[in-house]
C-alpha cells in the first residue's frame, strides 16, 4: 500500500480491503520509522489524524466517498489547518496554533481526506534547501548528506519516502519544482489564481501559488481537482468553472508541439542533468511529440527581477510580525519600538532578515522607480516573451534545476548561489504561469534530475497530460532511494 | 551599487529589525552581493513598458456592505503574548 496511487488506495478503501485508519496507520508507522533521519515533519497530531481517519471510514461506509476520502496527505507547515500548530518553519511562530482552516484545508477535509501532518520547510518559504528552516533541515531520502531542495523539502522528502501518499507545497519561485526535481517526486504549481491564498501565510503574494506533490501525474490531476476552486476570500481568486484535471491523461502525444528555450540549455546546466533531460525529450518524440528551438529572451533578467519583487512583497507581507497579535515576542524590551526591532530580529532568521532588509530598501524612498518598477517592466517583458513562445508550441520544456540535490553547506554561505537554483523556475512565477516537475532520470553520484514543463495559462489539464503518457513509457518516477 | 554601514542602519531601522554592530559588516557583504546581482537588470531597456504587478488582469470584486466577520477576538487573541481584557498590552506610547 506504501507504493500504491491515489487511485489504487481510494479503490482498496472503498473495497474495505483496508480502512482509512490502517492506512493512516500504515503511514504514521512509517513517519515514525524514518522521521528521525529525515527531519520532513515539524508537527503530528496523531489524535487528530485518526479522529479525521474514523470519520472518513464511517463516510466510506456509507457510500458517501469522494475520491479522495480517507487517504492520507501531508501539509507544508505554511498552511493554516485549525488547532494544529502551524509554524512556517520559523521561532516567529514557533507555538502559533492555528485559530481557522486554510481554504486549502477545508477542501481535503470536505473531500474527506486525513491530514497526515505538517511538513518542515524553509522559514517563510525562502529558501532552496531547507537549510533556513528554524527546525534544522529536512533531508534528502536519496543521500541524507544532500538537501531536499526548497522551500516545500519536508512534502517532497515525505512523499520520496514514502512517508506520505501525497502532500501539498506552495511555490513562490520553484518551491514546488525544485525539491520535486531534487527528490524523484511530482510537483505542480498551478496557474496563478487557481488555488486560494486563503489560510497560506504570505511570502509573496503576486507570486505564490499552492500545489500538490504525487508519486505521479495521474495522482497530482486528483490532489489538484480539490485543491483548486475559487475562494472569495482569496482577492486574486480566479471565478472560473471548476475542471477535472484528470480529463485529458489518456491522450496520446501525437502532434504535442514543445518548445525547448535555448536559454534553459545553455550556461550554468550541468552535464549530467543536460543528458537526462536530452534523454527524456527524446522519449516525447518517440511518443510523438515534435519539439522545436525557442528563445525566452529576457529570462536571464528573471532572477535580478525575482530578488527586488519576492523580497519587496515579502517586507511588507512580514511587518505584520511585531510581537503585538501572535507569534514571538522579546522577553526584554524597552519602548514600543525596542520591542518590535528585538522582537524581529530575534523571532526571524538571517535569510529571512536579509529579504525584508532587501525589499524595505528598494521600496524606500528614491529606490523605488530605479529597482521596484525597473523589475516590473521586467516582469513584462518575461511574460510577453511566454506568450510569444505559446504561438509556436504547446508546452516548454527543459531541466526543472541546473544541478542534482547538492551537499549541505555547500551554497548556504552564498546567497546569491542559492538564488540561481530557482533560474529556471522563477520566470513561470512572474509570468504567473502553470509548472511542474516530473522525474526524468539520474544524474550525478545516482541523485534525480527533473524535467520542467511550463504551460500557457489554465492548460494544466494537457501538461499532466504530457506528463502522464512519458509516465506510462518510463519508470523513472517508480524508483525509490534504497535503504529508505 | 555598495551600501555604507549607515544605510544597512537605516534600512534595518526602517524594517524594524535590530542590527548589532558585529553583524553589520557580514550583513552588509551579502546585501551588497544581492545588489550586485540585481544590478544586471540595468543592462535591459525598459522605456516605454508598462508595469506589471500582478499576473492576471484583475479588478477587485465588490460585494454587498454587510456585515460577514462574527466577534471572534478571544480566539485570536488567545495566541498574542499579552492581552488584558480584550486589549493587546504593548509598552507605553503616550505618557
Amino acid at each position: 500500500m506504501l507504493n500504491a496511487s491515489l487511485a489504487e488506495m481510494a479503490a482498496a478503501l472503498q473495497a474495505k480491503t483496508i480502512s482509512s485508519v490502517e492506512l493512516t496507520q500504515l503511514f504514521l508507522g512509517r513517519i515514525q520509522a524514518l522521521n528521525g533521519r529525515l527531519n520532513a515533519f515539524i508537527t503530528l497530531d496523531v489524535e487528530k489524524s485518526i479522529a479525521q481517519a474514523r470519520a472518513a471510514d464511517a463516510r466510506l461506509a456509507s457510500g458517501q466517498a469522494a475520491p479522495l476520502t480517507g487517504i492520507p496527505v501531508a501539509h507544508k507547515d505554511i498552511w493554516l489547518a485549525k488547532g494544529w500548530r502551524t509554524t512556517c518553519g520559523s521561532k516567529m511562530l514557533e507555538n502559533f496554533v492555528a485559530p481557522y482552516d486554510a481554504h486549502v484545508i477545508e477542501r481535503f477535509d470536505a473531500a474527506g481526506a486525513v491530514n497526515l501532518g505538517k511538513c518542515n520547510m524553509d522559514e517563510f518559504a525562502m529558501g532552496s534547501s531547507n537549510e533556513t528552516s528554524y527546525f534544522g533541515p529536512v533531508r534528502n531520502p536519496w543521500n541524507t548528506d544532500c538537501v531536499p531542495g526548497g522551500s516545500s523539502g519536508g512534502s517532497a522528502a515525505s512523499v520520496a519516502s514514502r512517508m506520505a501518499p501525497a502532500s501539498t507545497g506552495t511555490d513562490t519561485g520553484g518551491s514546488i519544482r525544485q525539491p520535486a526535481a531534487l527528490c524523484n517526486v511530482s510537483g505542480l504549481k498551478p496557474t496563478y489564481g487557481v488555488v486560494s491564498r486563503y489560510g497560506m501565510i504570505a511570502f509573496a503574494s503576486s507570486l505564490d501559488q499552492g500545489g500538490p506533490f504525487a508519486k505521479s501525474a495521474q495522482d497530482l490531476g486528483l490532489l489538484l481537482n480539490v485543491m483548486a476552486g475559487f475562494d472569495s476570500r482569496d482577492s486574486t481568486s480566479l471565478e472560473r468553472p471548476a475542471e477535472d484535471y484528470t480529463r485529458e491523461l489518456k491522450k496520446p502525444l501525437q502532434g504535442l508541439r514543445i518548445g525547448l528555450p535555448k536559454e534553459y540549455f545553455g550556461e550554468g546546466l550541468s552535464d549530467d542533468v543536460r543528458a537526462v533531460v536530452e534523454t527524456a525529450l527524446r522519449q516525447y518524440r518517440d511518443l510523438g511529440a515534435t519539439t522545436i528551438d525557442i528563445s525566452l529572451p529576457n529570462s536571464g533578467l528573471s532572477v535580478p527581477a525575482y530578488y527586488v519583487i519576492a523580497p519587496a512583497e515579502a517586507s511588507s507581507n512580514l511587518s505584520r510580525f511585531d510581537g503585538v497579535r501572535y507569534g514571538y515576542r522579546a522577553p526584554e524590551y524597552g519602548d514600543l519600538n525596542d520591542m518590535y526591532c528585538k522582537t524581529r530580529a530575534q523571532g526571524f532568521g538571517a535569510e529571512v532578515k536579509r529579504r525584508i532588509l532587501v525589499g524595505t530598501y528598494v521600496l524606500s524612498h528614491g529606490y523605488y522607480d530605479a529597482y521596484y518598477l525597473k523589475a516590473q517592466r521586467i516582469r513584462r517583458l518575461i511574460a510577453n516573451d511566454f506568450a510569444e513562445a505559446f504561438k509556436q508550441c504547446d508546452v516548454i520544456m527543459g531541466p526543472t534545476a541546473p544541478t542534482v540535490a547538492f551537499k549541505f553547506g555547500e551554497k548556504a554561505a552564498d546567497p546569491v548561489q542559492m538564488y540561481l537554483n530557482d533560474i529556471y523556475t522563477i520566470a513561470a512565477n512572474l509570468a504567473g504561469l502553470p509548472a511542474m516537475s516530473i522525474p526524468a532520470g539520474f544524474g550525478a553520484n545516482g541523485l534525480p534530475a527533473g524535467l520542467h514543463i511550463v504551460g500557457d495559462y489554465f492548460s494544466e489539464a494537457r501538461m499532466l497530460n504530457a506528463a502522464h503518457q512519458f509516465q506510462c513509457a518510463t519508470d523513472w518516477h517508480l524508483r525509490q532511494p534504497e535503504g529508505i | 551599487m555598495s551600501l555604507t554601514p549607515e544605510q544597512v542602519q537605516r534600512i534595518a531601522l526602517l524594517a524594524r529589525i535590530e542590527l548589532s554592530e558585529a553583524d553589520l559588516t557580514p550583513v552588509r557583504d551579502k546585501l551588497n552581493d544581492i545588489f550586485a546581482m540585481i544590478e544586471q537588470m540595468q543592462a535591459v531597456d525598459t522605456a516605454g513598458i508598462a508595469p506589471m504587478s500582478h499576473a492576471q488582469d484583475l479588478s477587485l470584486r465588490l460585494r454587498e456592505d454587510a456585515v460577514t466577520e462574527e466577534d471572534r477576538h478571544i480566539l485570536y487573541q488567545s495566541g498574542a503574548p499579552r492581552v488584558e481584557n480584550g486589549l493587546y498590552l504593548v509598552p507605553k506610547v503616550i505618557e
